[in-house]
């Protein structure tokens, strides 16, 4: 049925919700409103930790439209979601005691008529606190003592490899708090009728949002109902239950009306997660041919003070070089903060600036070039459980890589690369990689007598392409063009698909696609030869075929045929419908004993000015090995996209929090610096190797919405290192850091 | 946000009449002009600026012009926005300081909002002053402490810090403005008088709170620029990002050389003082020399002389005087 000619994979397909976004007709979860809407507006913990003493709203209840004030001495009662059920990170409901535990905890929410008269309420409503000092503190060697590490993978002798080790590397490497600073606010609107729940919500997982809603509110899943048709981003920052949609749903529960609670900016630091802070220990071992013989990676991450929320810096480790040798362990350390969560390429991004970093400073001291050395260790199977991969062509990724980038120029001494007007560029490198899987998901779809199609699955478009990912996979299965194709998701109606994390969506896809529609045409050949006024009446269906949209036999030609919606309208039927799943990889026969993972290679260029300490990306070359490509325009802008947010996370992003107070002092977006469009590299090349990994699929998909962050910031650094001889092992590069060279040979110049 | 009170006036009297109502003009005026309202509105969205009353000058006829004088003079009015001035011709062809200063500065659509007089009263952006979560702030609450020294205090000043406060002069603006020797016309309850930028800037020093010499009631109506001999000039600024972000460190450079040696010497520095810093110790080393790195960096050693660092602010030091000898560097070789 699979129609090689007609097919728009691997193309770059302009976005079928494009015209809706660029038109503002895109509704968000935040533009639903209904008659009666209540707006409600938290109250933030001002302290860090402690215990509310007091709440005091009689001022704020007697101000002008004010409804109703909830806190935790009369809030409705809320419970913990189930663990290892329903995946909640901040497992703690809002008003569960009086107990704060990081600055900003909700400890109040005003509910009123309008949004102006919510807000002035919140702000009158005076909360007292026995505060105690908070533990804020930015050296995470508790968690990395020896009784505090937990092994994650191990083979061989670490300890014996390291010390007979002849060319080592020992170093600690560190990454800041970075916040998730989606466009799009997180946002609420519920509305309560019946029994029963619709949330509008800003979730990259309905089906999990409906589950945990359901056990957080306490009914049953079916009275939960989650939309989320357009989202403004997430970047793993949506991916979980934040309580900010539990005090939505409670209010519109308890006072019978729609609300809407739509967090602040402010709010994005504290209440909804982060990536957390990391410090990792990477020991490095290798013969002076530069053959590894030993990594040693151990990590702490910074987590909140009731969750074990951890970031798995080991996720690439155990499986990325081949080394006989290997142990990695993992900890956590608490910290009044908020409860921290996944940010794109949880565990792997942290990681992989601080193993890639390492490689880098190997291959100085071994005198080789960074490239040579990761060729030199490429594994030949996934040494961390013995299966061969999937389709692993980290090879070509580097080598094409290197060829597109001109790195045979380099000149590996530092600061040798001078330009004419005295700017010095730097040339670094990095591995990269992210694991690929399917998850479970499930489809509906359905021939219409209109000449439509649908496609329907409760998965939802993040904003990065799934409705035209969907409608490209239907046209390749069916031949039908996309203009007749809709796709319906985010709705929990639907039947149940994953969740929008893990670049696993496009990958998990297809199999249950194929399946819907190949049911749904079974179904539509059954009408054609049963049907009275059907042309096709009396054949048999083993005599049929369906292409392009038509019914016809076999041995004639499909131009010959008759279209689906004439037959069904021959029989009066609306639609002619069919269901479809797959299971994960973990339980598919073609995936198991295979090791699926996504690679790359990152080539990155920096513009060195030592005259002021300016520093800018000003070229980066990326090849992805990500399976067969579904979109090339979304694909590629995906990458660019993870190359620009590496920029940040590289030069500019980190949280910043008060020492003494716990609070964030950064909290806005003037102060938490993302790469503005000046700050982007000119020149950003992106290639994708485009091997299908029939591990997957029939067609091959992988996913790609993470990789590209993988492995940026440690080729910036070593590009960094390369241009001024200054090597960052703590995120960001800061002017500071840079400062170092010049300042060394101008004492002068540090004295007022 | 609290209720205040929008009156629309239509004459520099009327505005002046009604904001004469303020006990000060300074931190805690209960009556604020607003014009383009890029930091009031801000301000007033934290809780940081609490009028009770709000006075927009926006239709205030006149204001929004800029106006060669009969003298060779510039005449900028109050309500002349960032992005016009910037693209002005006089300013372009005179003043080219000033404009490379204004597109430094914010973003593009702030700029089409913030105006000349707005962009004079700009409060730091000091995360202290901004948060209400802390209770000490001399400026916001005076006698309350500081809590930038002792805390995080990277983008805080170094010179004309005290011990009440070390918050940054934001602008980008008025540190061109400095060394154009600005004069900022005020029409008050008294009458219309001048004052120049020199004189406009207060040093925190036991009262932070107070910012600048106006006193309640007085708008100011226009800024004039005295004509200048022809000139070099240059605004650099250093920052994290390479837009939408305040100086680390910024110069504005304007001099002239004749026969090989520096004259009309006015170098200012954004990003590092409690007010724009205009640097007479540099202009001074500066002033009849012939270019050179020494030289450069004579002046920007001297001009740091008086900087007094915290932990986390230590490495302005060396920036400014980068900042300052590629300023002087690229102005001279221009």
């Amino acid at each position: 049925m699979l129609k090689e000619n007609a097919t728009t994979i691997g193309t770059p397909v302009p976005r079928i919700d494009g015209p809706y976004k660029t038109t503002g007709t895109a509704k968000y979860a935040s533009d639903h409103n209904f008659p009666g809407l209540l707006h409600a507006v938290p109250v933030c913990a001002t302290i860090a930790k402690g215990k509310i003493t007091g709440i005091d709203t009689a001022a704020a209840e007697a101000m002008r439209g004010v409804v109703k004030i909830y806190h935790y001495g009369n809030a409705p009662h809320l419970y913990r979601p189930i663990p290892r059920d329903a995946r909640v990170d901040e497992a703690r409901p809002a008003f569960e005691d009086e107990n704060v535990y990081y600055s900003g905890q909700y400890v109040a929410v005003v509910v009123a008529e309008t949004i102006e008269q919510a807000r002035a309420a919140a702000r009158a409503v005076k909360v007292s606190y026995a505060a105690e000092k908070p533990d804020n503190h930015l050296d995470l060697s508790d968690g990395l003592q020896e009784d505090a590490l937990h092994e994650a993978s191990k083979r061989g002798d670490v300890d014996a490899a390291f010390s007979t080790g002849a060319v080592k590397i020992d170093a600690t490497y560190v990454t800041p708090v970075e916040t998730h600073n989606p466009m799009e606010l997180h946002a609420s609107v519920a509305t309560y009728d019946n029994g029963k729940f619709v949330l509008y919500e800003t979730t990259q997982s309905i089906v999990n949002h409906r589950t945990a809603m359901a056990q957080m509110l306490g009914v049953p899943v079916e009275n939960v109902q989650i939309i989320m048709k357009f989202l403004g981003s997430g970047f793993g920052g949506k991916l979980w239950v934040w309580q900010h949609s539990l005090l939505a749903a409670s209010a519109a529960r308890d006072l019978r009306r729609p609300v809407k609670l739509v967090t602040d900016r402010h709010s994005q630091f504290t209440n909804v997660g982060h990536r957390p802070r990391t410090q990792q220990r990477l020991r490095l071992a290798a013969t002076v041919e530069g053959k590894l013989t030993c990594i040693q990676h151990d990590y702490s991450s910074e987590t909140s003070i009731l969750d074990n929320v951890g970031e798995n810096c080991g996720e690439s480790t155990p499986f990325l070089w081949s080394t006989p040798n290997l142990r990695v362990r993992s900890s956590m350390s608490h910290r009044n903060v908020g409860t921290p969560t996944a940010m794109r390429g949880p565990g792997a991004v942290p990681g992989l600036f601080a193993l890639e970093s390492a490689m880098d400073e190997l291959a100085i001291r071994l005198k080789m070039d960074p490239v040579q050395l990761r060729l030199l260790n490429e594994p030949e199977k996934d040494e961390s459980n013995g299966l061969p991969f999937s389709s692993r062509h980290m090879k070509e990724c580097l080598t094409l890589g290197a060829e597109k980038f001109g790195w045979a120029k380099r000149n590996p001494v530092v600061g040798s690369m001078k330009k004419p007007d005295g700017t010095i560029l730097g040339w670094g490198m990095a591995g990269a990689s992210w694991g690929a899987g399917r998850m479970p998901t499930s489809a509906n779809f359905a021939f219409r007598d209109d000449g439509s199609v649908r496609i329907g699955c409760a998965t939802q478009d993040i904003g990065t392409g799934t409705y035209t990912v969907f409608s490209q996979m239907v046209h390749h299965i069916t031949g039908i063009s996309m203009g007749r194709i809709e796709v319906a998701l985010g709705d929990t109606s639907l039947p149940p698909g994953p969740l929008s994390g893990g670049s696993r969506v496009t990958g998990s896809l297809f199999p249950a696609i194929q399946e819907a529609v190949n049911a749904a045409t079974k179904q539509l050949l059954q009408i054609a030869v049963n049907g009275v006024h059907s042309p096709f009446k009396g054949a048999k269906v083993d005599e049929l075929a369906f292409s392009e949209g038509r019914v016809y036999r076999k041995a004639d030609s499909s131009a010959s045929g008759v279209s689906f919606e004439e037959i069904l309208r021959s029989a009066n039927l609306r639609s002619a419908i069919g269901e479809g799943s797959s299971v994960a990889s973990q339980q598919d026969p073609k995936a198991k004993g295979l090791s699926l993972h996504s690679f790359g290679a990152q080539f990155v260029e920096v513009e060195w000015d030592p005259g002021i300490a300016r520093l800018r990306v000003s070229r980066v070359v990326t090849v992805i090995d990500g399976g067969q490509i579904i979109n090339l325009k979304a694909a590629t802008n995906q990458v660019e996209g993870a190359i620009v947010m590496g920029v940040g996370m590289g030069l500019l992003e980190e949280t910043i929090y008060d020492q003494r107070y716990g609070h964030p002092v950064n909290a806005n977006y003037a102060d938490y610096l993302v790469p503005t469009h000046a700050d982007c590299p000119p020149a950003i090349d992106v290639t994708f190797l485009d091997y299908p990994d029939k591990a997957m699929s029939e067609i091959g998909a992988r996913g790609i919405g993470e990789i590209g962050l993988a492995g940026v910031a440690p080729a910036i650094t070593a590009a960094v290192y390369h241009a001024s001889g200054v090597r960052v092992r703590e995120l960001p590069v800061r002017i500071e850091d840079l400062l170092q060279p010049i300042t060394k040979n101008h004492r002068a110049l540090f004295q007022p | 946000m609290i209720d205040f009170e929008l009156t629309r006036v239509g004459t520099p009297d009327a505005a002046v009449q009604i904001a004469a109502a303020t006990p000060t003009a300074q931190q805690g005026a209960t009556v604020r002009f607003i014009a383009g309202g890029t930091n009031l509105i801000d301000y007033m969205k934290l809780d940081v600026e609490t009028p009770q009353h709000l006075v927009d000058i926006n239709r205030i006829p006149d204001l929004a012009k800029v106006e060669k004088q009969p003298d060779g003079s510039l005449k900028i009015g109050a309500l002349v926005r960032n992005s016009d001035l910037a693209q002005a011709p006089e300013v372009l062809a005179e003043y080219p300081v000033l404009s490379q200063a204004l597109l430094s500065g914010a973003s593009a659509q702030l700029r089409n909002k913030a105006t000349t007089s707005g962009n004079l009263l700009q409060r730091t952006r000091c995360p202290y002053f901004r948060d209400l979560a802390y209770a000490e702030c001399n400026k916001r609450t005076p006698g309350s402490g500081c809590a930038a020294i002792g805390g995080y205090h990277r983008n805080h000043a170094i010179l004309g810090v005290s011990d009440q406060c070390i918050a940054t002069h934001a602008s980008d603006m008025d540190v061109a403005l400095m060394v154009l020797d600005a004069v900022i016309h005020v029409q008050g309850i008294k009458g219309n008088r001048t004052i120049p930028i020199g004189e406009f800037y207060k040093l925190p020093g036991t009262t932070p709170h107070i910012e600048n010499a106006l006193e309640p009631g007085d708008l100011i109506t226009h800024v004039t620029l005295p004509a200048l001999p022809e000139t070099k000039q240059i605004y650099l600024k250093l920052r994290d990002r390479a837009s939408y972000e305040f100086a680390l460190a910024s110069a504005a450079i304007v001099m002239q050389v004749q026969g090989g040696r520096l004259r009309h010497v006015r170098v200012a520095m954004g990003g590092v003082g409690t007010r724009p810093w205009r640097m007479p110790e540099a202009e001074h080393a500066l002033e009849g020399q012939a270019p050179g790195e020494g030289v450069f960096r004579a002046a920007a050693d001297a001009a740091l002389k008086t900087a007094r660092p915290h932990t986390d602010n230590a490495f302005k030091i060396p920036l400014a005087k980068l900042c300052m000898i590629r300023a002087l560097t690229t102005v001279t070789n221009a």
